[in-house]
């Protein structure tokens, strides 16, 4: 969906060549940040420079949102020990405490969960907290601008203008309530452009709600607000619509600027391919008796749909085969993490899900986990753990409500009222802390104040008990140091190898899934893009993860 | 050093040393002016174990995860029902007791469920709703007990009113069953082993509950319910069980409080109930979300002691009652600590 | 060019709203309670004149409390059941210009007077709890009510006359401690019902108070037409969006309560000075639950709530509160149903209307995922 590029760009994109005379608006110059050791941004640079429209990209957890943290002046970057590096605004180093100075230097925003009062008019929205007032008998009286009447006629005015900047021939005095999203995101950008004194527009995924047509909409405003001067930063990861309307595109990954093209120079492909590459290490792994194949099926995925917000699954089929590690990658929000979610019933699902031809009824945890499927959630601080209780419990509950595990036999015939078999339960927990090395002080410790490895590794734990024939794992590294990422990975392989486990791993870094998988599906919009071996290229990855190839059969 | 005893005072809460400490107080001048303190501690553990069962009943509900149980004159009003019953059928003694209970756990049970169905649809509201459903019941049985069909003379009014007496005496019925019950005496404290064998032996069962399929099913529901749902469990089933679990403990409790007590209190008198058992768990170191049974019993033991004794002391110091005074402050205090303590409700 | 497609929609929704079915939808329990109060009346068999002596009565004493409620449901607080707080700095004030003897008109004056920086202190300590315990609000501005009503109690029965000096021996209690149950507040009784009361064909009519009613309404009014009104409205919204957009959330809900809570005093005062005795510890028990539940008759909910709903509400909520008692009596033959069942309607449509609060609350937040996941 290449648009054709308006003159006005193209005049801009002119410019371009000699930018280094040009004034830039904006400069973000080797910024470092780091939150309780882990280092999230390395010495990222990004500039901007009037009328030009500069595309953001990268995956989830790529350092998008702190870099715009950073730029907005957030109490969360000041209370976790600032940053290093600097920002200029017009070529002045200036020093953003706080989101209302960042709006004082020319700085806004269009966020991508609207800001909008549904039960205030458009006007009042657009104009929220910056309404101009008249004086009356009272304010006067206290000297209080609180006490101020609202100067509604300039109001309308104001909104009125900033509505037409945008070609939005729409009631200025409506409700916002039961307008459709897309007008809403509208107007939170009639909000920015009626600050007078803007001069950058950070957009922070403004598509990522809107239909196609609405998007296509807003991609025109965005060059219309360019050709007045606005300059944009534009943060998504759907990379066609950066093709579209960008000047500039530059890739951020793991916290690091990995490249800075020019539109000229970019290809979807290549984008991918940067957003999710990752050298592959190639590491021998284990050997098994009898490879796995197509001929031994042990789980089908027929036609799957998925409501899980974020995340849709729109159709997908697919075959697992037994006792092989099956990767499934993709692009953030394209619904690789809804496959899971879906077929363990944590979100409303539709479609077919059979084990070794036997049909998995969808929507109910407990049918699923009672046929010998597992599942390590992305969550695992929400969906994965109790949190405040200690680690036997967190390891033994899931298994004990399923299987009945870990309760005295007593009373055989009314198992809900059985006790809890605590010396059983601590028996197996000090097994499992001993063979995953949860480093701990004993199964009595809350696993609140285990590290992120250690919470994962009780996580598998928790799944092992039930004593999977399928284990799903989704992003088991998120969030871990890397000497954990390595052990936890090691882990997955050693059950695939010795226990046989056929297990399903869900990970936004293509690179971890290329170690350890025997095939790896790509999703893309919320079906299944194709499935590649480990050794194939980045670039056929890229393609497919951009959906530019059709399905295929490895 | 001053970390450990930080850490200490932190363990043990604020609130309870500071009651603690008020307590000691209490009986020190208790001691000085001359008053038996064996009396008053005997005074003490029949009010804990008169009150105890309705504070218990607030684990269930915090364990599910519906928060504090406001809703109690629900279940207490059933135990008035069950009571009601007994008398009128004429049951004496331990009989009339457990009679008394047989009749009002069915009614609780039911009336337990239907308070879930509602609460469930009112989630995030379930305090306040529960407040001023439990008021509104109150107020639709005093209507009840003024239409009531009951016919023994000794419940109604004698003569000119129409309906059930607002206090009726246990005394020939079964009033202080449980009190007279295996009465001993060690330092001079009187302790009746039927009161209180009673109260722990509630406890007893609510922990063993806990420990069972069910009850850590429950616990799991409350604690988190995603990761319940991921574990299948059906978290609106707990809630509903954890919900009728406390009704039953609540119409439990009232018999007990009111065979302690001597009297049947009908007509507004339940309104309130609910207020003090609640102080009560949050004195002994509840929180909204999580709750013991070794917070039940300190709990218990702690505020009733100090209402107890705060009257006949104090009344030495100064005039007047300042019991109830102290009550108001006491249990309030306490339960808009714990509403503001915990985070914000986001 | 972009068309709306919502503006015929708005438009059309305003023809809705002349039609009958629609008025009796949005508005079905005024309604009922008007229904009810007619039907009951009519059991009763009340003369008319009677019952309008009462319900301008009542309407007079009461409509400033129920008014002081609205700032705070339009700062999304909910309904604030600690307006008695407000009304015992206004016995505490009623006490003290007994106590000095202030006559009149002017008493009245001088007892708003030293009530208002009571209540707005006691106001600005309630928002602050309340600023703690975002999202429960109700829940905890009611404990907050009883919380008080402890600490009110211990000053004055057992502070007033040892710690705290008081010279009036007839006020206070035989042991020489604490004051009275009830305190005749003889110097203020009436002071304002009394300046002028014309009787029209029956019907005695508080002019003056019935004014000082219809003056808040137009203050309130005028507040919410304000600056401080729309940041008021804007953090009943949505206090993260208020919060983000700049406006400072718990500065303008601390304001709100402060106004909740001397508007409250006031109107306290207004409703003492038309009884003419202050029962100490009782006059402010109710006033909470009362304001709630008339507020709620005249069709306000936790979130939205107009000064016509707590006019209307007040009428039929005390038109409901005389006949009741007596249709009781001529229906069953006991008259104690009849206040049962007031004291259930009181109860019953605050329980009735935090369900449905609740419960919508859960459909829209159903209904925003919906929409949501269908925009994907």
């Amino acid at each position: 969906m290449l648009l054709v590029l308006p003159v006005e760009l193209v005049l801009i994109e002119g410019k371009s060549k000699n930018m280094e005379r040009a004034r830039r608006v904006l400069e973000m110059k080797g910024i470092t940040k780091q939150y309780f050791g882990n280092t999230v941004l390395n010495n990222v640079s990004i500039d901007l420079y009037p009328g030009e429209i500069h595309a953001l990209v990268g995956e989830n957890g790529a350092g998008k949102s702190t870099l715009m943290n950073i730029l907005f002046g957030m109490p969360v970057i000041h209370s976790t020990g600032g940053f290093s590096g600097e920002v200029l605004i017009d070529g002045e180093k200036v020093e953003l405490m706080s989101p209302a100075e960042a709006m004082q230097a020319g700085i806004g925003m269009v966020h991508q969960e609207f800001m909008l009062l549904p039960g205030f008019t458009i006007t009042e929205n657009i104009k929220l907290n910056r309404e101009p007032t008249t004086k009356n008998a009272l304010s006067r009286l206290f000297r209080s601008k609180s006490l101020d009447y609202l100067d509604v006629p300039t109001m309308r005015k104001d909104a009125r203008a900033a509505l037409d900047r945008l070609d939005l021939a729409i009631d200025e005095w409506a409700p916002v309530a039961g307008l459709p999203v897309g007008y809403m995101q509208f107007i939170e950008i009639a909000r920015e452009i009626d600050k007078k004194e803007v001069r950058i527009l950070v957009f922070d995924e403004p598509t990522a709600v809107l239909t196609e047509t609405e998007a296509d909409r807003l991609l025109e405003s965005l060059r219309r607000l360019a050709a007045d001067g606005i300059a944009i930063l534009f943060i998504t990861h759907r990379l066609d619509e950066v093709m579209a309307v960008a000047n500039r595109i530059t890739v951020l990954r793991d916290g690091e600027t990995v490249a800075r093209l020019n539109r000229d120079e970019a290809v979807v492909e290549r984008i991918a391919e940067l957003m999710v590459g990752r050298k592959v290490e190639k590491v021998e792994l284990p050997p098994r008796a009898k490879e796995p194949s197509d001929e031994d099926i042990a789980l089908t995925i027929d036609n799957l749909v998925v409501d899980m917000p974020g995340e849709m699954v729109r159709g997908l089929s697919l075959s697992v085969r037994r006792g092989e590690i099956l990767g499934i990658g993709g692009l953030a929000g394209h619904g690789k993490l809804g496959i899971a979610n879906g077929i363990m019933g944590l979100y409303p699902a539709s479609g077919r899900v059979s084990k070794n031809g036997e049909n998995i009824p969808l929507n109910s945890p407990e049918e699923a986990l009672s046929r010998g499927l597992a599942f390590v959630s992305e969550d695992r601080r929400g969906v994965g753990l109790l949190l405040n209780e200690p680690i036997d419990r967190n390891i033994g509950v899931t298994a004990m409500q399923v299987q009945h595990k870990f309760l005295k036999s007593w009373p055989h015939f009314l198992p809900a009222l059985r006790l809890e078999d605590r010396a059983e339960l601590r028996a197996y927990a000090e097994d499992m802390i001993r063979k995953l090395d949860i480093r701990c002080l004993g199964p009595n410790q809350p696993v609140r104040s285990l590290s992120g490895g250690n919470q994962q590794k009780v996580c598998i734990a928790k799944a092992l008990a039930l004593e999977p024939e399928i284990l799903f794992v989704s992003e088991p590294t998120r969030g871990i140091d890397v000497g954990a990422k390595r052990l936890v990975l090691d882990l997955l392989v050693r059950l695939n190898r010795d226990h046989n486990v056929t297990i399903i791993m869900t990970s936004s870094e293509l690179g971890e899934l290329r170690k350890v998988c025997d095939r790896v599906a790509i999703v893309y919009r919320g079906r299944l893009a194709g499935i590649l071996p480990p050794d194939a290229s980045d670039a056929e990855f890229g393609l497919m993860m951009a959906g530019r190839v059709g399905k295929e059969a490895v | 050093m001053t970390d450990k005893l930080k850490q200490t005072v932190e363990h043990i809460g604020i609130p309870r040393l500071m009651i603690a400490g008020f307590l000691a107080v209490i009986f020190v001048t208790a001691y000085i002016t001359g008053m038996s303190v064996p009396q008053l501690l005997s005074d003490s553990l029949v009010r804990v174990g008169m009150n105890g069962i309705l504070v218990l009943a607030m684990v269930p509900t915090i364990s599910c995860g519906v928060g504090l149980n406001f809703g109690l004159p629900l279940g207490v009003l059933c135990g008035l029902v069950g009571g009601l019953i007994s008398m009128e059928r004429g049951f004496v003694g331990f009989p009339g007791f457990f009679a008394a209970i047989a009749f009002a756990v069915p009614l609780a049970v039911v009336v337990g469920y239907l308070y879930s169905v509602l609460l469930e649809s009112v989630k995030g509201q379930e305090m306040m709703v529960g407040t001023y459903v439990g008021f509104s019941s109150v107020a639709v049985m005093c209507i009840f007990w003024l239409m009531a069909p009951f016919r023994n003379p000794e419940l109604i009014w004698a003569i000119g009113g129409k309906g059930l007496r607002s206090t009726l005496t246990l005394g020939n019925y079964y009033g202080k069953v449980l009190n007279n019950f295996a009465v001993f005496e060690i330092f001079g404290i009187k302790i009746s082993g039927g009161l209180i064998g009673f109260f722990l032996l509630f406890c007893l069962l609510v922990y063993l509950f806990f420990r069972t399929k069910l009850g850590i099913a429950m616990l799991t529901a409350g604690a988190n319910p995603v990761f319940a749902k991921s574990a299948g469990i059906d978290v609106r089933r707990m809630k509903s069980v954890g919900i009728i679990a406390s009704t039953v403990l609540a119409a439990i409790g009232i018999i007990v409080y009111a065979q302690s007590y001597g009297f049947l209190q009908l007509y507004m008198a339940p309104l309130m109930m609910a207020f003090p058992a609640i102080a009560a768990i949050l004195i002994g170191g509840a929180s909204l979300q999580r709750a013991t049974i070794l917070n039940v019993i300190i709990g218990t033991v702690l505020f009733q002691t100090l209402l107890t004794t705060a009257l006949p002391v104090t009344s030495r110091v100064i005039q007047g009652d300042i019991s109830e005074v102290a009550r108001l402050i006491i249990s309030n205090g306490m339960i808009l600590y714990a509403l503001t303590r915990s985070t914000g409700g986001k | 060019m972009i068309q709306s497609p919502e503006q015929k929609k708005v438009e059309s929704g305003r023809d809705v709203s002349l039609d009958m079915r629609h008025i009796v939808r949005t508005n079905g329990v005024p309604i009922l309670f008007l229904a009810l109060s007619i039907t009951m009346a009519a059991v009763a068999g009340l003369s008319p004149a009677f019952l309008m002596n009462e319900v301008i009565t009542r309407f007079a004493r009461n409509s400033l409390l129920v008014l002081s409620l609205l700032i705070p449901v339009t700062a999304g607080m909910g309904l604030n059941f600690s307006i008695v707080i407000g009304a015992m700095s206004a016995q505490a004030a009623a006490i003290a210009v007994t106590l000095w003897g202030i006559k009149g008109v002017s008493g009245f004056l001088t007892a708003c007077l030293l009530a208002t920086p009571l209540a707005a202190i006691t106001g600005c300590l309630a928002g602050l709890v309340l600023n703690r315990a975002k999202g429960r609000e109700m829940i905890t501005s009611m404990i907050l009510g009883f919380f008080a009503n402890g600490i009110y109690q211990l000053i004055f029965l057992f502070l007033v006359g040892s710690v705290i000096p008081f010279n009036s021996k007839s006020m206070l209690l035989p042991q020489g401690v604490g004051v009275r149950n009830t305190v005749d507040l003889i110097n203020i009784a009436q002071s304002l019902d009394k300046i002028w009361r014309p009787v029209i064909s029956g019907v005695r009519i508080p002019v003056v108070t019935v004014l000082v009613s219809l003056g808040m309404c137009v203050v309130i009014t005028f507040l919410l037409r304000t600056k401080i009104g729309q940041d008021l409205r804007a953090v009943g919204q949505d206090m993260n969006i208020a919060e983000v957009m700049g406006i400072k959330v718990d500065k303008t809900r601390i304001i709100a309560m402060i106004l909740s809570t001397v508007i409250a005093a006031w109107g306290q005062l207004v409703f003492l000075q038309n009884i003419g005795t202050l029962n100490t510890y009782n006059s402010h028990e109710q006033v909470g639950m009362f304001s709630i539940a008339a507020l709620l008759v005249g069709g306000a909910s936790t979130r939205r709530a107009t000064i016509f709903q707590a006019l209307i509400g007040v009428i039929l909520f005390h038109t409901l509160f005389v006949v009741s008692p007596l249709a009781g009596q001529k229906l069953f033959g006991v008259p104690q149903i009849g206040e049962y069942f007031r004291v259930f309607v009181a109860y019953g449509i605050i329980a009735v209307a935090l369900a449905i609060h609740a419960w919508q609350d859960r459909q829209m937040r159903k209904e925003a995922i919906r929409e949501a996941v269908l925009t994907e």
